[in-house]
C-alpha cells in the first residue's frame, strides 16, 4: 500500500512539476504578478510530493518489500541497514529518483533563498527548473518506475546490493556526485532566464555564482569520494581509471571550474557575457550526457547500469530538447557584439581567459577521448579502446600550464598588467619554489624523477606565489594581521582551492614516480621485503563471518627498519547472495606520507597465498587536494557580498573590490 | 555575420546528437551492442570437454547432437538467467536443443533450480570451476552460443534471452544454417 502512495506521490509530483513548469513563465509572459508569485508554492508542492516518494521507496527497502521490483533486485534481509540506503540509488530506477529529489530540494532552495530576486527573473528560473523536472519526472514514471512491482512468486530474498558498493564511500557518494550534477541546473536556470529577459548584465552573475559554487563543491567531494572509494575497494590500489563514467562526471565538473571563473569576470568587469551563458549552458548539458552515456548502454563501463534502449530514445530526446532548446535561445539572443575591453597581456582578464580556455581544451580532450570508441565502432571503423596513456598525454601538459598560470592569475590586477614590483617578487617565488622541489624528491626517494621535480616545482609555485599575492594584498595594512583580516573570504576560499589544486598535482606526481608494487608468493611466516624499507610478514589466515558475507582474513604485521609498527589484516569475501563475486578488501595503513596498501590474492598451494603489496608515496594528497577545492568553495559561498541585496547593480559596489573573488 | 558564430555550439550539438541517434537507434534494432566483442571461437570447433553433468553423468563431445544446437551458460547467482529460463523452457517446447552449462555454481541449488523451474536441457554440463566457461571465453552469465552440426561455433549472443531477441537474432542465423547444412532441420 505505502508503495502504491508513493507511485501516486510521485504522479502527483509530475503534475506539480508541469504547473511550475507553466505557470510562472505564463505569468512573466502576461504580466500576472500571481502567477508569477506561484511559483515558490508549486516549488515546495513538488519537493514535498517527491520526498513522499522517496520515503515510501525507502519504507519498501527497509521492511524487504521483495514484492518490488528493484528491491528483490538490490536489497537482502541480510543486508546492514546503512547500505538497505544505498540500495536505493544501486540501480537504474532508485538512482533516478535520487536525482529528481535532489532537483527538487535544488528548486526548493532557490525559491527560498532567491526571494529578492526581480519576480519576473525568479519566476523564468523556477520555471525552468520546472521544466527540467517535467522531464525527470516523465523519465522516472514512464521509462524507469522504481515503484514497478511483480506479485507472482514474490522472491523469499533479495539478490543483495552489488558487494562492491556496500561501502561507506558508497553510501554518500552518489548522492554528492548527483547534488552536484543536478546543482548545475540553477546555474543553466539563470542562464536561461537571463537570456530570455534580455538583462545579460553583472547581475546574473552575481545570482548564480554562490549556486555554482555549491555545485561545483559538491561535485569535487563527489569525484573524490568516487577516487577514494575506487582506490581501497577495488582492490589494485589504482585512483582514477579514466573511465567512461568517470569521465561523465570530470567532464561537468572542468566546464563547471571554467564557469566559476567566468563567471568571476562577467560579475566584476561584465566581460565575457556571452562565454559565460555558454559555459552555463555546457556544465548542465554535460552533466545529462553524462546520464545519457551512463542509462542507455551506448558505453561499456563498470559503472553503467543495466541498458534499456527505450530509457536511451528518452533520455536523448529530452537532451535533445534541453540542450538543443537552449543552444538555439543562445544563438538568437546571446550578445553578439563583444564591447570592447582591453586588457594588458598579464591582467587578470588575460589569465582568466587562458584558464578557460585550458579548462575546455580539457574538457574536449576528455569528451572525445570518451566518444571516439563510440564513433569509431558506429562508423564502422573497428574497435576502438582509449586508455589512459591518451588522457595522461593529453592531461599532463594542460595541467602545468594552469598550474603556472595559478601561480600568476590571484596577484594581477583587472585590465592592466602589474608592476615590476609584483614581477620582481614572483621571480623569487619561482627561484625559491625551483630550489625546494629539487630538495623534496631527494628527500623523498633518492632517485631523480622527472615527473615528480616537475610537480614537486608546481606544488611549490603555487604556494610561494600565493603567498606573494597575499603580501602583495596586505601591503598597505598597518599591520599584518589586520591586512589578512581585511581580506574576504572568497579571496581564501580561491587561495584553499588554488592550494588543493596543488596538493593533487604533487600526488600524482609523486605516486606516479615513486609507486612501489609487488606481487608476492608468501607463505606463512614469511617475511618480504617492500620499498622504502618496509617489511611485511605474514602471520597467518583465518575465516571470517559477515552479516552477509564469509571470507578469509589475512593477519600481516608491517615492519620498518626491523621495528615493528602495526598489524594489517586484508579480507577476501564471498557474499551469500552473489557467491560468484569475490571481493578484495585491502588492508591499508594510511599516512600522510605514504600509504602501505596489502591486498590478498589467491590460495597457491599449501598455506601459500599470492599476496600483494603496494607502497603509495603522497596518495592521500590526492583526495586531500579535492578536500581542500571543495573548502574553498565552501569559503567563497560565506563571502557577505551575496547575502546582501542581490539587487544590487556593479555600480554601487564599494570601490575596494579589487581584493576580492577570482 | 557576428550572430552566425553563435550559431556554431548548436550545430556541434546537433551532429553529436545525429550520431547518438543513430548509434541508440541500433542498439534499439540490436544491430550495435557496445558489449559485444567478437567471440574468439566463432567460426572454430566447440571446445573438446568431458564434464560431469547436473543428473551426475558424464559429458563429452562426441555424444552432442548431429544437428544444430544452442550452448547457454547459466548459474543461480545470475539474475538475468531467472528472467531468462521460461523462455528457454518454452524454446525446448518448441523442439530446440540447448546445452546448459552451470558455471561457477553450486551442485544443489542448481539441481533444485532446474526442478523448480523446468529443465530446458537435454544435458547441463556442472562446470564448478569454470574451465569450460573459460575455453569458451565466457565473460559472465548468462550467454548463449550457436553451434552447427559440425559442432563449429556459429555466434555468440551475451546477455538474457527473449523472443523478441530470438527472432531478430538467432532466427535468421538458423535459417542461413540450414540453408547451407543438410539435415540440419531440428525444430
Amino acid at each position: 500500500m505505502i508503495v502504491e502512495l508513493g507511485h501516486f506521490a510521485l504522479i502527483l509530483g509530475l503534475c506539480f512539476s508541469l504547473a511550475l513548469a507553466v505557470l510562472p513563465m505564463y505569468g512573466v509572459v502576461r504580466g500576472d504578478v500571481r502567477c508569477m508569485n506561484a511559483g515558490g508554492p508549486l516549488a515546495v508542492a513538488q519537493c514535498l510530493f517527491v520526498t513522499l516518494a522517496t520515503a515510501a521507496l525507502l519504507y519498501a527497502f527497509l521492511s524487504d518489500d521483495f514484492s518490488v521490483d528493484i528491491v528483490a533486485a538490490q536489497s537482502n534481509t541480510r543486508l546492514p541497514t546503512p547500505y538497505k540506503f544505498s540500495a536505493l540509488w544501486g540501480g537504474h530506477e532508485g538512482s533516478l529518483l535520487l536525482w529528481l529529489e535532489i532537483l527538487c530540494l535544488w528548486t526548493l532552495a532557490v525559491a527560498i533563498f532567491s526571494r529578492q530576486l526581480p519576480r519576473d527573473i525568479l519566476a523564468r528560473v523556477l520555471s525552468v527548473m520546472g521544466m527540467i523536472a517535467v522531464g525527470f519526472f516523465s523519465f522516472s514514471l514512464f521509462t524507469s518506475n522504481p515503484f514497478a512491482r511483480h506479485l507472482h512468486n514474490i522472491p523469499a530474498d533479495g539478490q543483495d546490493l552489488n558487494p562492491l558498493l556496500q561501502d561507506p564511500g558508497m553510501v554518500i557518494h552518489p548522492p554528492m556526485l548527483y547534488v552536484g550534477y543536478v546543482g548545475f541546473s540553477v546555474a543553466f536556470a539563470f542562464a536561461i532566464a537571463a537570456l530570455l529577459s534580455g538583462r545579460m548584465d553583472a547581475s546574473w552573475a552575481r545570482w548564480s555564482r554562490p549556486w555554482t559554487n555549491v555545485a561545483w563543491l559538491f561535485l569535487t567531494v563527489g569525484i573524490t569520494l568516487g577516487s577514494w572509494w575506487a582506490y581501497y575497494e577495488l582492490g589494485w590500489g589504482g585512483w582514477w581509471f579514466w573511465d567512461p563514467v568517470e569521465n561523465a562526471s570530470f567532464l561537468p565538473w572542468l566546464v563547471g571550474t571554467a564557469l566559476i571563473h567566468s563567471l568571476a569576470v562577467t560579475e566584476k568587469r561584465g566581460a565575457f557575457k556571452s562565454w559565460t551563458l555558454l559555459l552555463a549552458i555546457f556544465a548542465f548539458s554535460l552533466s545529462l550526457l553524462g546520464t545519457f552515456l551512463v542509462r542507455s548502454g551506448v558505453l561499456t563501463s563498470v559503472h553503467a547500469f543495466a541498458a534499456d534502449p527505450t530509457r536511451g530514445m528518452f533520455i536523448l530526446g529530452f537532451l535533445f530538447i534541453v540542450v538543443g532548446g537552449s543552444l538555439t535561445l543562445y544563438a538568437l539572443k546571446a550578445p553578439a557584439q563583444a564591447r570592447s575591453h582591453g586588457f594588458g597581456l598579464l591582467s587578470r582578464e588575460a589569465l582568466l581567459l587562458a584558464n578557460n580556455i585550458l579548462l575546455i581544451v580539457a574538457a574536449m580532450t576528455v569528451l572525445l577521448g570518451t566518444l571516439f570508441p563510440l564513433v569509431m565502432d558506429f562508423a564502422g571503423l573497428g574497435k576502438y579502446s582509449v586508455g589512459p596513456p591518451y588522457f595522461n598525454a593529453v592531461f599532463v601538459p594542460i595541467c602545468c600550464v594552469l598550474a603556472v598560470l595559478i601561480g600568476i592569475g590571484p596577484s594581477t590586477q583587472w585590465k592592466r598588467s602589474s608592476t615590476t614590483s609584483w614581477l620582481r617578487a614572483m621571480v623569487v617565488a619561482a627561484i625559491a619554489s625551483f630550489i625546494l622541489s629539487l630538495i623534496l624528491p631527494t628527500l623523498f626517494g633518492g632517485e631523480f624523477y622527472l615527473g615528480a621535480t616537475l610537480g614537486a616545482l608546481l606544488f611549490f609555485w603555487i604556494v610561494c606565489s600565493s603567498l606573494v599575492s597575499v603580501r602583495h594584498k596586505v601591503r598597505n595594512a598597518s599591520s599584518l594581521l589586520t591586512g589578512l583580516k581585511r581580506l574576504t573570504p572568497s579571496y581564501y576560499g580561491m587561495l584553499l582551492a588554488h592550494l588543493g589544486f596543488a596538493c593533487a598535482v604533487l600526488g600524482v606526481a609523486m605516486i606516479s614516480s615513486f609507486h612501489d608494487e609487488r606481487d608476492l608468493r608468501m607463505t606463512v611466516g614469511e617475511r618480504a621485503e617492500s620499498a622504502f624499507s618496509y617489511e611485511v610478514r605474514f602471520d597467518g589466515i583465518e575465516a571470517i563471518t559477515g552479516a552477509n558475507y564469509q571470507g578469509q582474513r589475512g593477519n600481516f604485521s608491517l615492519y620498518k627498519n626491523g621495528e615493528y609498527l602495526r598489524d594489517l589484516h586484508p579480507e577476501k569475501r564471498r557474499y551469500h547472495a552473489r557467491a560468484s563475486q569475490v571481493m578484495t578488501e585491502a588492508a591499508i595503513d594510511a599516512g600522510l606520507f605514504r600509504d602501505i596498501y596489502i591486498a590478498l590474492g589467491e590460495p597457491v598451494g599449501e598455506d601459500a597465498w599470492a599476496v600483494r603489496i603496494h607502497v603509495k608515496p603522497f596518495v592521500r594528497w590526492i583526495w586531500l587536494g579535492g578536500v581542500l577545492m571543495a573548502l574553498g568553495g565552501l569559503l567563497a559561498i560565506g563571502d557577505k557580498r551575496y547575502r546582501s541585496s542581490a539587487g544590487r547593480s556593479r555600480s554601487e559596489l564599494p570601490k575596494g573590490e579589487s581584493y576580492a573573488k577570482t | 555575420m557576428q550572430r552566425l558564430k553563435l550559431f556554431l555550439p548548436l550545430i556541434i550539438f546537433v551532429i553529436m546528437a545525429a550520431i547518438f541517434f543513430g548509434v541508440e537507434r541500433r542498439v534499439q534494432t540490436g544491430d550495435y551492442d557496445p558489449m559485444a566483442l567478437p567471440s574468439a571461437l566463432v567460426d572454430r570447433p566447440l571446445p573438446s570437454f568431458s564434464l560431469p553433468t547436473l543428473d551426475g553423468g558424464q559429458l563429452s563431445n562426441a555424444e552432442l547432437p548431429d544437428t544444430w544446437f544452442l550452448v547457454n551458460v547459466w548459474a543461480t547467482w545470475c539474475p538475468s538467467c531467472h528472467f531468462e529460463h521460461p523462455f528457454l523452457v518454452e524454446l525446448k517446447e518448441e523442439g530446440v536443443a540447448i546445452l546448459g552449462v552451470d558455471y561457477k555454481d553450486k551442485l544443489v541449488p542448481a539441481q533444485r533450480w532446474l526442478d523448480e523451474k523446468g529443465d530446458p536441457y537435454f544435458a547441463t554440463l556442472f562446470d564448478k570451476v569454470g574451465t569450460f566457461g573459460l575455453d569458451l571465453g565466457v565473460t559472465g552469465a548468462p550467454e548463449t552460443y550457436l553451434v552447427d552440426a559440425e559442432g563449429i561455433v556459429r555466434f555468440r549472443y551475451q546477455g538474457a534471452l527473449d523472443r523478441q531477441i530470438w527472432d531478430k537474432v538467432f532466427a535468421p542465423r538458423i535459417a542461413a544454417l540450414q540453408g547451407t547444412v543438410e539435415g540440419g532441420d531440428s525444430q
